[in-house]
């Protein structure tokens, strides 16, 4: 396909960069326009002066990257993306032909209907990229989970770069990766530098959080986000879907929860038919989907179809016709929940659950004489979280009777509920000391947490506040090694307060990037003006790829979005 | 009319509410739709009567016809434009279906007569800062207010209530800013902006056009501008064909559009495609290789600006130019040997605010030449700088917001106020509620310094915005602007406020304007996207 010779030239060409403290030869070092005004701007904080970065455009930075000064073309007509021999994934691999088209559409847009395919590659052209899956089980038909292989090995170099991956999922992350490293030359041809990379994800749990209850969201909307979150290397989808507002989720077993109590009966549900297919979209990104059904508290929407299942308050001895959180002391509560999360656990392929459980108001509760006298016969006192944990406990068995793994907010473990020791604790409360504190605490107890606190995207202020989403970090607490390991990750949560499918994209991204980055990338990769560069290039890239990605600063993109 | 009246009070649809806060530090938020007497309107009007009598109208047989004895006929493009806007807003593509039929029944409304009263109906003109938009004659802010007051029935059938309106605007300035320089907004997004105003009664498109980081305006004269100074001399300037269509879209929705060229601060993008234009800045005796404030002790500046402001005076049909003023650092010229020759020998000392204002009184003249009014940022006023008479001071400094406007107006100067609307400034919650309730007549002047308040404009500073966020970070939090400065002082209802711009949103995101929400909603049809 293409003469040995310019393999023998490229190897002489090789600088190798390692990440963590080796020199840097510098590469591609391409310094932008600079502007400097900030016109009546108060914001300290503000990066913007790009000086380039010696990653170009990666994001987020791969764990081992290494970049030679060598450079190929890749041509629209002739080149291929292909499964390599002996790779145990093949044709029938939908994840990865869809992976290989998408990608392909990215590199090349629409100038595959130019040209006639050609055979022979010319010097100095990249003509393939073989991937190959070299574990036995590809993993090709199945979901991403918890504990998936997402690494990779890239190398760039002639006659044809490979791909190598364990499983299918790494080998998404490493097409991604692939497709940051061709830029276009000053003639526009499409080009990439013989390179090198090591890359695996520093913590398995990547997520975004949406909230489709305060504010229902268009499937094609949660479809967008889904394609930057791939592009951007998240792996969770958490899904916030029903909540006190509107209850969208259309649940086969109890219709009528969305019947009444979604926003509209048919323009502001999800039947089972959009679920499927957001869930298949997520899966052939390599992104789990995980469902929140949050209860007892956030659960008024509930109650619009469900009768007797929230507790009626009182006011004095009579019944004010207000509803609290969810009724605790009948059966028939917990035999509408057995129904409900197991079909739930059939719905949602994945093998965890959210089950909520924050902020549960307990005056309802407390008016209720019902309520009253039960916690009397079970002795609980006047301890209303002794109620609380008495419904989560009978709910988590109702989950683990699913064969279900669950996630809390962090009031359930606060609280004292006894949990399985495989539950996984959502921390989202309090200032930075405290969540740290939190940290500390939950790991201590042996229990598995991610992360939320610092990443609320919803909350906004002027500026560029992605570079304190940037600084967070989850292992910043005190404790040791082995509480560090049960730190499984973050999540970047966007509650729907004031989003919608009018502004949710450009809020999103490029500031949940920088979540992504300190999820994925190692610990050390913190130089903001480093960072500032690569996201800067990363965000217009999005927009190319039709992504409504919002500006880091004053600055352009080549192809300014086209939309309104 | 607004204060006392009986209403025969109607359209009142309380809406779902939502109490849930979760999460949710904020203690301003309004979240509980209560209806308002006033259905969906907004901004609004200065007199209104509604009744409970109902009329149906049919996508067959509707039409907005002129008027007989009207001063605009046919030929009025503004307004044929105007009645099919409308008719789609109202109908969407319902024309599509069912035949046309001639006879109207009961209870149905089937035509809206436009009658423009005065001789001369502007039709081909252009809006002016003295147009006349009092309608119980209907004109475009009619028609969007009669738009307004279609609703659907339980059935789906639009339909209106008898009702009355007297409307005039209470400030006859009420803009929007749009910055085109930190970054260049698609064409598509001007005009989606455009629209938008319409919907809110807005009529000046203020275009802070070129700035420090880019040029994006393509003068005629000066081309080398925007080929050395735009992001992209082709993919991010504003030709010539551009500019005319802009202001020939805003004309047909009754805006003017003042060009903002802001001297002699915020011009690095400028100095790129014009030699000599800049300040050289000095490190010590040796020139920096830096620029600073347009250089004001050359003469070839003067003939520079002379050529290029008599271009934009003919581009721009309004009779107003902007010409900025604001923010001159005197760091560069300090350094500059020959700006401190220059100054002794003018007896300037070191005050460099004279040598600010002694550019800006050139200036001034020059564009006064050109026939144009000057509308300038207020340190112009601030620095002493001898203004016209017809000038115009626009107030942006938040800190000594009360005094400025007292001063100004004292020294007898119109004023347009934007120091409480800096949109580009987000923050959690609803800031909508801070914008509405800023008063452009909080201070304590007289009645005739009242009067020299012509309005105020909403700023959406580019640093953050682009074509990706800007209609969304735009609206509805400009309506708030919009209905302070249309509708009477005391139209100040947070929570009525709350339940129109609510349905006022909903409309505008029902006619593709992606509009934010204010909070956890709905729409019946939500925004579909691009």
């Amino acid at each position: 396909m293409c003469d040995s010779h310019s393999g023998v030239i490229l190897i002489s060409h090789w600088n190798v960069i390692m990440l963590a403290g080796l020199n840097f030869a510098t590469l591609l070092l391409s310094v932008a326009v600079c502007q400097g005004s900030q016109y009546k701007d108060i914001n300290s904080e503000t990066v913007s002066v790009d000086q380039g970065s010696t990653y170009g455009s990666l994001w987020p930075l791969p764990q081992q990257v290494s970049l030679s000064e060598v450079s190929f073309k890749l041509s629209s007509s002739s080149f291929r993306v292909v499964d390599a021999e002996g790779s145990s994934a093949g044709p029938s691999c939908n994840i990865l032909q869809n992976a290989y088209r998408r990608y392909y559409e990215y590199l090349f847009g629409n100038a595959r209907k130019t040209g006639h395919f050609k055979r022979k590659a010319a010097r100095s052209e990249l003509s393939e990229l073989q991937v190959s899956i070299t574990s036995g089980d590809s993993d090709c038909d199945g979901y991403p989970g918890a504990t998936s292989d997402e690494s990779y090995e890239l190398t760039v170099d002639q006659p044809y770069a490979i791909l190598k991956a364990p499983k299918v999922w790494g080998a998404l992350r490493g097409l991604e990766t692939f497709s940051q490293l061709v830029y276009e030359d000053e003639y526009g041809a499409k080009s990439i530098n013989s390179s090198k990379i090591v890359d695996f994800p520093r913590f398995q749990h990547r997520g975004i959080l949406l909230d489709t209850s305060r504010h229902f969201l268009p499937i094609k909307v949660i479809l967008a986000n889904l394609e930057a979150m791939a592009m951007n290397k998240f792996n969770v989808f958490h899904w916030h879907i029903v909540d006190d507002p509107s209850f969208p989720y259309l649940s086969r077993t109890f219709p009528q929860l969305s019947q009444m109590g979604a926003y509209h009966p048919y323009t502001h549900v999800y039947t089972p038919g959009d679920v499927k297919m957001i869930i298949e979209f997520a899966r052939l990104r390599g992104i789990r989907v995980v469902p929140e059904f949050d209860t007892p508290g956030h659960t008024q929407s509930w109650g619009k179809g469900q009768k007797d299942l929230l507790t009626p308050c009182y006011s004095g001895s009579t019944p004010s016709g207000t509803f609290g959180p969810v009724n605790p002391i009948l059966n028939t509560t917990y035999d509408f929940m057995n129904l409900l999360f197991k079909e739930i656990s059939e719905v949602f392929p994945d093998a965890y659950v959210h089950l909520g459980g924050d902020e549960v108001d307990f005056n309802c509760w407390k008016s209720n004489p019902d309520i009253t006298k039960f916690m009397e016969q079970h002795s609980f006192g006047d301890d209303y979280s002794k109620l609380e944990s008495f419904y989560i406990q009978k709910l988590l068995d109702i989950v683990t009777s699913t064969q279900k793994g669950y996630m809390i907010w962090q009031e359930v473990f606060d609280n004292g509920v006894k949990l399985k020791p495989d539950t996984l604790i959502h921390v989202w409360k309090g200032n930075q000391q405290q969540y740290q504190n939190e940290m500390a605490k939950i790991t201590l107890s042996g229990y598995k947490t991610f992360l939320s606190t610092p990443w609320y995207l919803n909350r906004i202020s002027y500026g560029q506040d992605w570079t304190s989403l940037y600084r967070a970090d989850p292992h910043n607490f005190t404790g040791t090694d082995d509480q560090k390991k049960l730190v499984i990750g973050g999540e970047a949560c966007m509650w729907g307060e004031y989003v919608d499918s009018t502004n949710l994209m450009p809020r999103m991204w490029p500031r949940a990037s920088a979540v992504g980055e300190r999820l994925w990338s190692a610990k050390d990769v913190t130089d903001v003006n480093d960072a500032y560069s690569r996201l800067s290039k990363h965000r217009c890239r999005m927009v190319e790829r039709g992504i409504q990605a919002q500006s880091l600063f004053s600055s352009f993109c080549r192809h300014e979005y086209k939309g309104i």
